[in-house]
């Protein structure tokens, strides 16, 4: 999935070191884990990472509320595979965050203490199948757009693992549309359902690519050190003009009546976002954030008894060999 | 069609194999995002893929043999709780970690056993899926009883969680090998086993595991039966309702 508000410290004196950094970020050279980088760019990129990481964990939620209820079985096998990819992603991102020096558990710890943030499009409640076509065609959708530049970004395991990940949710994305498809091709409650979800999915999705670049003050540092490549508002015009016309083939109507083709632009106008409902739902009070929390801290602790028996085993097996 | 009405013994059987795996395949998917440990949703799902992988063959060519055009789906959505033919023992609820996975080590045990017996069937198709199958069972089965040795010789806590998960699910391992007039025909046919042959290689299997594991084997006592038949625990009927709450919402092949 994807990352949102980077803040970033101020850039240490120029040295050698940062010297030979600068020269790399310039030639397109990758950072490895073990080169030198300024201690700020290291921190911004776990910070990066490991949100990303744990969007991917707590995306697992709203899509896993429906695995039981997927109205077919082929669906019902698509919906587990999808939500495993995000399970993987989750471990691939941090294998990608432990290379700079972060263990897994730690990321663990400030995700279920609240201290880490994580996508807020996953507060958001999963309340008909439609949603899970939403999901896939439109929050997936934006994460690509987002997400395709990171495979260029200037850390070597993290664009290496968005690469992978990038490939995964493509699937996913058209997975999702063809839900859409079906709901819009069926019966009239079946359409109304599609429209609802796409009703309510549209701004928070929207939202997913950040505060407008007015309002992103830490971007500029990102896009220097090239782990950023485009800005938030050129992402989120990319995905809407993308997205404007999938609805019209689906037949469903976007809720945003200043929406519409601007010839001279070459790209579609559309309305003011509620960066206020952006705002509450980041700092915790959109409809899902303390039960997507609570989940996640439940699964924690309820599981520690069965971490602690397979290393207490692992240790008497070690000391009977 | 209604519980008293009797399938062809054929039809029957097979939809014990998919039904068994369908509403196993299904429990583990409730695990999804909410396991011990991020390797376990992984893991667990994957297990949740191949059973409902497994169960969508086993209902197609049960489907196809009725010939009254219901396909997996159809199986799968439209029957209710007596029409169900899955054992006893998958419709336990997923409980605990040790619940979950002691269901799954019972289980995998026969299923590995059960498919290599069907493996030989007389029909082409059966042992063809069997042989399928069987190289997934056969890894599931590995995977749960390293998890029953670790939980049993791990800490007291999940010793005493896994040896009570034994004893909650030991009534229900019986009906696994018991046989009926549906498994002598297929056995007259040459398509299916005697389940009682499984149960002296099962017992030496699990035996192995439970003694490796430093756990007890519970007593053998009154075994619960009538899976097989359609006669079932109050917990199916909650796991089909939501299973196929959309699906039955508007009926049909438009999902």
């Amino acid at each position: 999935m994807y990352t949102q508000m980077v803040d970033v410290e101020a850039a240490g004196a120029a040295s050698d070191e940062q010297r030979r950094f600068d020269e790399k970020l310039d030639r397109g050279v990758t950072i490895e884990p073990k080169d030198w980088m300024p201690e700020a760019y290291r921190k911004t990129l776990v910070r990066q990472i490991s949100q990303h990481a744990h969007s991917e964990i707590v995306g697992m939620l709203p899509e896993g509320n429906w695995i039981t209820r997927a109205p077919s079985l082929e669906r019902k096998l698509i919906l587990l595979a999808k939500v495993q990819d995000e399970a993987g992603h989750g471990l691939y991102l941090y294998s990608a965050a432990e290379t700079l020096g972060v263990a897994r558990d730690e990321l663990t710890e400030a995700l279920l203490s609240g201290r880490a943030k994580y996508s807020s499009i996953f507060n958001y409640p999963t309340l008909t199948w439609a949603d899970v076509g939403a999901i896939g065609w439109l929050v997936d959708g934006a994460a690509i757009i987002n997400q395709i530049p990171l495979t260029r970004c200037s850390y070597g395991p993290y664009a290496r693992a968005m690469t992978r990940i990038c490939k995964e949710e493509s699937f996913h994305q058209r997975q999702g549309f063809d839900v859409m498809v079906k709901l819009c091709a069926g019966t009239a409650p079946q359409k109304a359902m599609a429209q609802d979800a796409l009703d309510r999915w549209w701004w928070p999705a929207v939202m997913m690519f950040g505060p407008p670049d007015s309002a992103s003050p830490n971007s500029e540092q990102s896009m220097h050190w090239k782990i950023k490549l485009f800005s938030n508002d050129e992402l989120r015009q990319r995905f809407i003009d993308q997205t404007a016309p999938q609805a019209d083939a689906l037949g469903l109507v976007i809720p945003d009546c200043e929406l519409r083709w601007n010839e001279a632009r070459g790209h579609y106008d559309f309305g003011a976002v509620d960066w206020d409902e952006f705002y509450r739902v980041v700092r915790g009070d959109g409809p899902c954030n303390r039960d997507r929390l609570r989940a996640r801290v439940d699964a924690w602790e309820e599981g520690a008894w069965v971490r602690e028996a397979a290393l207490a085993h692992a240790e008497k097996r070690t000391r009977r060999a | 069609m209604t519980s008293t009405t009797r399938l062809d013994p054929l039809i029957e059987y097979l939809l014990r194999f998919g039904d068994t795996a369908l509403v196993l395949g299904q429990q583990l998917g409730a695990w999804t995002g909410h396991a011990p440990i991020l390797e376990e949703d992984l893991a667990l799902t994957n297990v949740a893929l191949d059973l409902v992988g497994e169960a969508r063959a086993w209902l197609s060519h049960a489907g196809e043999r009725e010939g009254l055009e219901r396909d997996e789906d159809a199986l799968a959505f439209s029957r209710g709780d007596r029409e169900f033919h899955n054992v006893l023992l998958v419709e336990r609820p997923n409980g605990n970690f040790a619940d979950t996975l002691g269901r799954q080590f019972l289980f995998d045990a026969w299923h590995v056993l059960a498919l290599e017996q069907l493996s030989a069937s007389s029909d082409g198709r059966i042992a063809a899926l069997a042989r399928k199958v069987r190289k997934e069972a056969a890894y599931h089965a590995r995977r749960s009883a390293d998890w029953v040795v670790r939980l049993g010789d791990g800490t007291e806590t999940s010793k005493a969680r896994m040896q009570a998960a034994l004893a909650a699910l030991w009534p229900y391992v019986g009906e696994l090998f018991e046989g009926d007039d549906v498994d002598a025909e297929m056995v007259a046919r040459g398509i299916g086993f005697d389940p009682a042959a499984l149960r002296e290689p099962w017992s030496r299997g699990v035996g192995a595991v439970l003694a490796e594991a430093t756990l007890v084997q519970p007593s053998e006592g009154w075994m619960q039966r009538g899976g097989k038949r359609g006669l079932h625990s109050e917990h199916l009927g909650y796991l089909l309702a939501e299973m196929q709450s959309v699906r039955r919402s508007v009926p049909g092949d438009l999902w």
